[in-house]
């Protein structure tokens, strides 16, 4: 598992990116948190920097947008989703599991 | 007989309409007509990466696998060339018509041309994916390239071309490109990145002619100037595809004219993307909007209003991007002409800044290049704006 950052860091509507073999991004979507793959499946983006509404995150450059919980392609022009990996919290503190699927991801 | 709706153009707003129907758990029959062969593409990467050779026909395809449980009737290659509107019937070019209870117009728009470029080899406009193959073709074999417009489509070109090796020249009538949307001083610095890259701008300069026999081999300027050429890209902005509508009772000026939700004067028919002047409580107007944000968001809202959903209009706040020289350019928002521009993060001579239009003191646009990250807080600020003010 790969340590995040404290709960408490990542409040509510923000993101943060994590450094992995491929970078991990992780969302506090009203205190429920979620982590995918940090690059955009379209171009080279950092989902981590771009719009979150609700569970969907839009890619900040050219606004193909991807369902947190599943990973699937919400929105154009993506079309392959993106990997989701499993999120624990223990101890106030955020983990990632790297290639572990969200409870729930297709 | 289940009701059908026919779609009217097979490009970004027509794919975005089909989706939302479904989404609206509308399970009539949808024929959508494009007068291209393609299935619906992205058009975007027509001037970068897909030109440069570097995205293929699958990667710019709009198409997912869930699309195919949509159930669409495709008709490609096929034109719309009238709509009966009191028979509520969309005539085709093969003869045929499609009876619909709904009419989607998404009929887009298309590059003008430049008078007098008719049957000269070597000059294109872009805005197609055949446009984009042939061009592509044509600059592998050319050395110097003009650009005709330094506007988004002809930025991007020259930096295609410049990456490919070509020595480009654009060419700009105004005296700073890029001044419509971004104001002149943020036009300017935008327009830095030619020089920084080794692309020739002229600026302030008509172009007088196209000089060639069957094929171009010059531009030559209003002051007299010859400029060589082995390409001709034109790119001076779009006009909607409207002109087949004439006579069918669908009011038009600058496009299809609409209410805030897309509906034309005709019941049961709506027109969305970019042949749509949608009216706009903001300008005061009916605005056309050519923004790729626009052709995917806006038919969601035509959607609800041709199946009768009473839904109040999201407020807009426009959205483009331009990839230029690697350059991130963003904006959103309603900039109108007198709004002051101010640096907020960053610097212009970095190339890498945000900046914000304000009026009155409040924040209206918002400008980023190579910040996407800032930008997008901003964006979403404006949206909030936007939404609390209206």
């Amino acid at each position: 598992m790969i340590p995040v950052c404290p709960t408490t860091a990542l409040p509510p509507g923000e993101a943060t990116r994590v450094e992995a073999d491929e970078p991990i991004a992780v969302f506090n979507v009203d205190g429920e948190f979620f982590a995918i793959d940090d690059t955009c499946t379209h171009q080279d983006a950092s989902l981590a920097d771009g719009w979150l509404d609700g569970c969907a995150i839009e890619c900040p450059l050219h606004a193909s947008c991807f369902d947190l919980r599943t990973g699937k392609v919400s929105g154009p022009p993506a079309k392959t989703p993106v990997r989701t990996h499993r999120v624990v919290v223990q101890d106030g503190t955020i983990y990632v599991q790297p290639g572990v699927a969200a409870d729930g991801a297709a | 007989m289940s009701p059908t709706v026919a779609v009217v153009g097979a490009s970004l707003a027509g794919l975005s309409t089909a989706r939302a129907l479904r989404d609206r758990s509308y399970d009539g029959r949808i024929v959508v007509i494009g007068d291209e062969v393609h299935l619906p593409y992205d058009r975007p990467p027509l001037s970068k990466d897909f030109l440069a050779g570097t995205a293929s026909l699958e990667d710019i395809a709009l198409g997912t696998p869930d699309d195919e449980d949509l159930g669409l009737e495709w008709r490609l290659g096929t034109t719309a060339i009238g709509l009966d509107h009191l028979g509520r019937s969309v005539l085709l070019s093969d003869g045929s018509g499609i009876r619909a209870d709904g009419v989607v117009l998404a009929t887009g728009a298309r590059a003008r041309r430049l008078p007098g470029s008719e049957g000269l080899d070597g000059v294109h406009v872009l805005r197609s994916l055949d446009d984009a193959i042939t061009l592509r073709q044509e600059l592998t074999a050319a050395e110097r390239l003009v650009v005709i417009g330094a506007g988004f489509i002809g930025a991007e070109v020259a930096s295609t071309a410049r990456g490919l090796g070509l020595e480009v020249t654009v060419v700009e009538t105004q005296p700073v490109p890029l001044a419509g949307p971004l104001g002149a001083a943020m036009g300017a610095v935008c327009a830095e990145l030619h020089a920084d890259h080794g692309t020739r701008l002229l600026t302030g300069t008509g172009v007088a002619g196209l000089v060639g026999s069957g094929r171009v081999e010059a531009v030559e300027l209003t002051d007299g100037t010859l400029l060589p050429a082995d390409v001709v890209v034109v790119g001076v902005g779009a006009a909607p595809n409207v002109e087949w509508l004439a006579g069918s009772g669908v009011a038009l000026g600058n496009g299809v004219l609409t209410d805030a939700r897309g509906a034309t004067n005709i019941p049961g028919v709506v027109a969305v993307g970019d042949c749509a002047a949608t009216w706009s409580a903001a300008a005061d107007r009916h605005v056309r909007t050519e923004h790729w944000t626009n052709a995917l968001e806006q038919p969601a809202t035509a959607v609800a209003a041709l199946l009768g959903a009473g839904e109040p209009v999201p407020p807009p706040v426009p959205y483009f991007w331009s990839d230029q020289y690697g350059a991130r350019i963003q904006f959103a928002g309603l900039r109108r002409e007198g709004d002051v521009a101010r640096v907020v993060e960053g610097s212009c001579a970095d190339r890498s800044f945000l900046v914000v239009y304000e009026r009155d003191g409040h924040p209206v646009a918002v400008l980023g290049m190579n910040q996407p990250r800032l930008f997008t807080r901003w964006r979403r600020q404006l949206r909030s704006a936007v939404a609390a003010a209206s």
